[in-house]
């Protein structure tokens, strides 16, 4: 490999100057789209410079994986619907963290091939067990995720006896088998450390349950960061280590803010479960007696209030139901209703996630309410109607140490004149225990897919 | 210094800056954010094009290139779906604007 001229280090601090201004304008609304772009052109540019003074062999090959990547990841990107938005990050997420692994083990296997070649130092050495071991569990963790919110399998914590000692095992012949990488630098160590990473990476996210599991995206996202960078030392290059260490600082400290803002640690997430104290949830309908009615009534409940607060829930955005949610809205405020949208922080399936989707359907950004403004104003409210969401308003999470969402903020309807649920059924949500405010003398249920019912609503309300 | 210092230094100066620049992120933004510093570290394909381009056996070229596939997929993807989800926050008057168009 020869040695990186000055000119590509400069262009290459440009563009880890690009990432910096990437993320800080990703934290502000007004700037986030540039600050992306931005983002973009540093690394597009970092790597078009390679081409042009690394003397790579194998050209075309590169180039055409290049175009092939290209064309999966924008399809894949252009073609998701925005409900289906975690899972996509996860996936790009453990691809990312796939290669880094591979690149490790191809450089490893170079050292290892050609003792007569100057050999990497201790230092490098421990870095490519890291890259190799954290890549792989970034991958099968990853995919892990991805299985749970394409609900290919169960969003449950999955729990067998001697998960905990299989694991901790795991992770100590882990770290026999780096400390072998270092001392006797051959590839079947690597080969074996990248096998043990993927099972490490299962065995981590299995127990972690459903609404649990965006927060766990987020941590794999910083893994795969803090192997990029160890791997940007082994290749010596530093745009890699600057970039990977930013994702990894800045997606270890967003990982905190959204397992806060879920009223968690990150400790209880990962190994709640195997406490046993997380696993309460029975994930069944229950059979108990509620108040059920029809869209007139809810139609004049809603027409003739003074107020009203919609907490809208993943259930809205499964039912593609937003549009015509603000249709109702509209129709409502029109009539005087004053009304907001109280978002959770974790309404959807990611923090700010419920946001993304609806400005999807062109709701004003200023009648999403977060929760800390919001919640002061339940009390005044005559009626809160809640669609397609359930944990988020649940008074479990104050009243009932043990609850799987114990501690969590919540939204509190609870305080409102009357609460009106639309749901498909009385299924649990995705934390899957059961909520009190359903069964409420003040709560009255409507029956039916969203958007049906929602449509429905919409004529009632027009002919009042 | 010596060279492995000035790595640490680096590293260790750019995890205070990681933390500094997104510290005051709102939560309707996580789910960009996350995102996008997920397409950044899609940077990787910089170190995958690397070793791929210096391959000398058969095996070394087509994990390099699977790396390559991956590494592109991650980062590409990633910017592309992030600026679709920022996308939906515009300002309402553009929104119509385009509607119209």
């Amino acid at each position: 490999m020869i040695a990186t001229p000055v000119w590509v280090q400069v262009v290459y601090l440009a563009a880890a100057v690009c990432f910096i201004l990437a993320l800080k304008g990703l934290s502000s609304p007004r700037h986030a789209r540039a600050g992306n772009l931005v983002g973009a052109v540093g690394a597009v540019v970092a790597v078009v410079v390679v081409f042009f003074y690394a003397e790579l062999d194998h050209l075309i090959p590169i180039l055409v994986a290049i175009a092939l990547g290209t064309v999966v990841g924008v399809v894949g990107a252009q073609r998701v619907q925005m409900t289906q938005m975690p899972q996509l990050v996860a996936l790009f997420n453990g691809v990312g963290g796939g290669a880094a692994a591979l690149v490790a083990l191809l450089e490893l296997s170079e050292a290892a091939g050609d003792p007569a070649a100057a050999q990497p130092g201790a230092f490098a050495l421990a870095a490519t067990a890291f890259t190799i071991l954290v890549g792989s569990v970034s991958f099968s963790g990853s995919m892990v995720t991805f299985a749970k919110l394409q609900e290919l399998m169960t969003s449950r914590p999955v729990l067998f006896p001697g998960l905990p000692i299989l694991f901790g095992g795991s992770l100590l012949v882990a770290l026999v088998l780096g400390v072998l990488t270092v001392t006797s630098t051959t590839i079947w160590v690597g080969i074996v450390l990248a096998l043990v990473g993927l099972g490490l990476g299962v065995l981590l996210v299995l127990p972690v349950g459903g609404a649990d599991v965006p927060i766990v995206i987020s941590l794999l996202n910083a893994f795969t960061g803090l192997t990029v960078a160890a791997g940007g030392y082994v290749l010596g290059n530093t745009v890699l280590l600057v970039a990977g260490t930013l994702v990894g600082a800045a997606g270890s400290f967003l990982t905190k803010l959204m397992a806060a803002a879920m009223g968690r640690s990150i400790a209880n997430i990962l190994f709640g479960a195997l406490k046993g104290g997380s696993t309460l949830g029975a994930g069944e309908a229950s059979d108990r007696p509620v108040r059920s009615a029809g869209p007139e009534d809810v139609a004049i409940l809603l027409g003739y209030a003074h107020k009203v607060i919609i907490v809208p829930g993943y259930g809205l955005a499964v039912a593609q139901a937003q549009h015509t949610l603000r249709e109702l809205v509209d129709v409502l405020s029109a009539r005087g209703v004053t009304i907001d949208y109280a978002i959770h922080p974790v309404a959807g399936r990611m923090p700010g996630h419920m946001n993304v989707l609806l400005a999807e359907a062109q709701v004003p950004y200023e009648q999403l309410k977060e929760m800390d403004d919001i919640n002061g104003e339940f009390k005044q409210t005559d009626v809160v109607l809640v669609v397609g969401a359930n944990d988020v308003v649940n008074p479990a999470a104050k009243t009932t140490p043990g609850a799987p969402i114990y501690g969590m903020p919540i939204l509190n309807a609870d305080e409102a004149q009357q609460v009106v649920f639309l749901k498909r059924s009385m299924r649990p949500g995705f934390a899957g225990i059961e909520n009190e405010l359903l069964f409420d003398p003040r709560t009255t249920l409507l029956f039916g897919d969203a958007k049906d019912t929602l449509g429905k609503l919409l004529s009632a309300v027009k002919t009042l | 210094m010596s060279e492995p210092v000035v790595w640490l230094t680096i590293f260790i100066l750019s995890v205070f800056v990681g933390i500094e620049v997104i510290s005051k992120v709102s939560s309707t933004l996580h789910t960009p954010l996350m995102s996008g510093a997920n397409a950044i570290h899609g940077i990787i394909l910089l170190g995958a094009i690397l070793v791929t381009g210096y391959a000398e056996s058969t095996t070394a070229l087509v994990v390099g290139l699977v790396a390559v596939v991956l590494a592109s997929v991650n980062m590409v993807g990633g910017f592309v779906v992030t600026d679709r989800m920022l996308q939906m926050f515009r300002p309402r008057k553009t929104t119509r604007e385009d509607v119209n168009q």
